[in-house]
């Protein structure tokens, strides 16, 4: 089995996670609809790694028991140390948009709503980005509606920002200021993300993404996939092409 | 009682708070007031709107919402939410998740306003002219911070597990909806079924309890949340919602989504 896009997409979110450089992830939360990033976090555990996870939209055992109210007062006292977000429209000052497009509120196409991006984005001391479209449409010069602001005046409180920002393509960093090609996907090249990304971002010679080991692989194809099969089912059979019994769901619905 | 009669309870133009798709949708209730004909009801999804506010919109039930996103999870965006906010056939009041616990928060406890960290920046909150930033007064200076109005919805309903006949209704882990019911002026509530007793007396079942003095109303309504899940009751039957989600995108398709599964009563999964 070849490794897939997804499972490198996953490795460059595990290698992110562990980088040593970054403010320490003890604890990590993930919100709705997010398999890769989710992924890239049991993969983490699963290494060894101690890191507490809360997976917001976990049907048994869900960590919360105020829901996600909770998950949004633990932020605000820092007890939360990386989260990940996306985009409908991302920027080059890792401004998010997941308002919409065209005047407010989105006129021109709506997307599901800023959900707590403009909360998380301050509270939380690093924010992984993820989106896996990575063209011109989604990587734009200016976000039509900022969500949430990937830089605030000084004063303003906040914990930190974007640590980095993770396409189908590639990987960039994000300083601070402005975003740096990090590392290409195989199947891209630098010329191909200059083409495809609408904002300005420095460029050095990015090396290529490394591909998952071996021992992550097993570890994604085996106990990950168990451990993300009640949550994203759909992502597993996809994926994995692990077979889901949906009789029980089926049969009680019907 | 069923749903229908709870649904009878609800007003025209009623601010009606909702919890998202994973938190005790109470869907049933949703189609009793499209069979109602409710009009011009103001949603709160708290923090967030799924399957039951879209098919409120897509049925002309809804004048504005008030929400942190609606979305159907997995099946993808909202179909009705989506077409209706490109037409300006509702009105949107974008709210970001954390916002709308606290403002109910405060309305659980009686203050006109509540702080909020973060936030700043958001056109989201250039766009809410009802919240208000101040300079920290117990800093020395130059610490903004976000203050958000106390917001009491009209009503509130979910659907949970079970109830007693004192009007206790046990919600489990998803305790956030006490919440919603301490805000709300009036709270109605559909469950899988009624037990004898009192839930209070259940030392291992009372932390998960909503007290009968919030609640207006019980109505006995089996697969209530379906095609949403319920806690351990029952899982979500995404083949249904994705079936809802490519009908949708349509008005005829939507109507006769509407027409099989929502307006005849017996059409409601048994």
């Amino acid at each position: 089995m070849t490794v897939s896009r997804e499972e490198m997409l996953i490795g460059a979110i595990a290698r992110l996670i562990l980088d040593p450089a970054a403010p320490p992830a003890r604890h990590i939360a993930v919100g709705a609809a997010s398999p890769i990033p989710a992924a890239a976090c049991w993969l983490v555990k699963l290494m060894g790694h101690p890191v507490r996870l809360s997976l917001l939209h976990r049907p048994t055992g869900n960590p919360f028991t105020e829901g996600t109210r909770e998950l949004f007062d633990l932020a605000g006292q820092g007890r939360i140390d990386l989260f990940f977000l996306g985009g409908g429209q991302i920027d080059g000052q890792a401004n998010l948009n997941l308002v919409g497009t065209g005047a407010w509120p989105g006129r021109a196409a709506r997307f599901p709503g800023s959900f707590g991006s403009a909360f998380m984005y301050l509270m939380t001391p690093r924010t992984i980005l993820f989106r896996e479209e990575h063209s011109r449409r989604v990587l734009v010069p200016r976000v039509d509606i900022v969500s949430a602001p990937g830089i605030s005046p000084p004063g303003v409180f906040r914990r930190g920002t974007a640590q980095a920002l993770v396409t189908g393509r590639c990987v960039f960093r994000f300083d601070g200021a402005g975003f740096t090609l990090a590392s290409i996907h195989p199947g891209d090249t630098a010329q191909s993300v200059r083409e495809n990304t609408g904002f300005d971002y420095a460029e050095a010679d990015a090396p290529p993404t490394p591909a998952p080991t071996q021992a992550q692989l097993d570890l994604l194809r085996g106990p990950v996939c168990d451990e993300m099969m009640e949550t994203y089912p759909e992502f597993c059979r996809r994926v994995w092409r692990r077979a889901t019994d949906i009789s029980d769901n089926a049969g009680k619905a019907a | 009682m069923t749903s229908d009669d709870l649904a009878a309870l609800v007003p025209d133009g009623a601010l009606l708070a909702l919890p998202p798709d994973n938190s005790l949708a109470p869907c049933e209730f949703a189609r009793a007031l499209v069979r109602r004909g409710a009009r011009g009801l103001r949603l709160l999804g708290v923090p967030v709107s799924g399957f039951a506010t879209d098919l409120l919109i897509g049925a002309g039930c809804v004048a504005s919402v008030q929400t942190s996103a609606v979305t159907l999870g997995e099946a993808g965006t909202a179909p009705r939410f989506t077409d209706a906010v490109r037409r300006g056939a509702i009105e949107v009041i974008d709210a970001t998740c954390p916002a709308i616990h606290t403002m109910l928060q405060a309305a659980e406890k009686g203050v006109p306003f509540m702080p909020l960290r973060g936030v700043l920046g958001s056109d989201v909150a250039a766009h809410r002219p009802d919240w208000k930033t101040i300079d920290n007064p117990f800093a020395a200076g130059g610490d903004p911070i976000l203050l958000l109005p106390a917001l009491s919805p009209d009503i509130a309903a979910f659907h949970a597990v079970c109830a007693d006949s004192h009007g206790n209704v046990w919600v489990g882990r998803r305790r956030e909806c006490a919440t919603i019911a301490h805000a709300s002026r009036r709270t109605l509530v559909t469950v899988e079924r009624m037990v004898a007793g009192n839930l209070l007396d259940d030392e291992r079942m009372a932390p998960g309890v909503i007290s009968g003095v919030y609640v207006e109303a019980v109505a006995v309504t089996a697969r209530g949340a379906w095609p949403i899940g319920l806690l351990d009751e029952y899982a979500m039957d995404g083949p249904h919602i994705a079936e809802y989600a490519r009908l949708a995108r349509t008005e005829e398709g939507f109507a006769s989504y509407l027409a099989r599964h929502v307006l005849p009563p017996s059409a409601v999964a048994a």
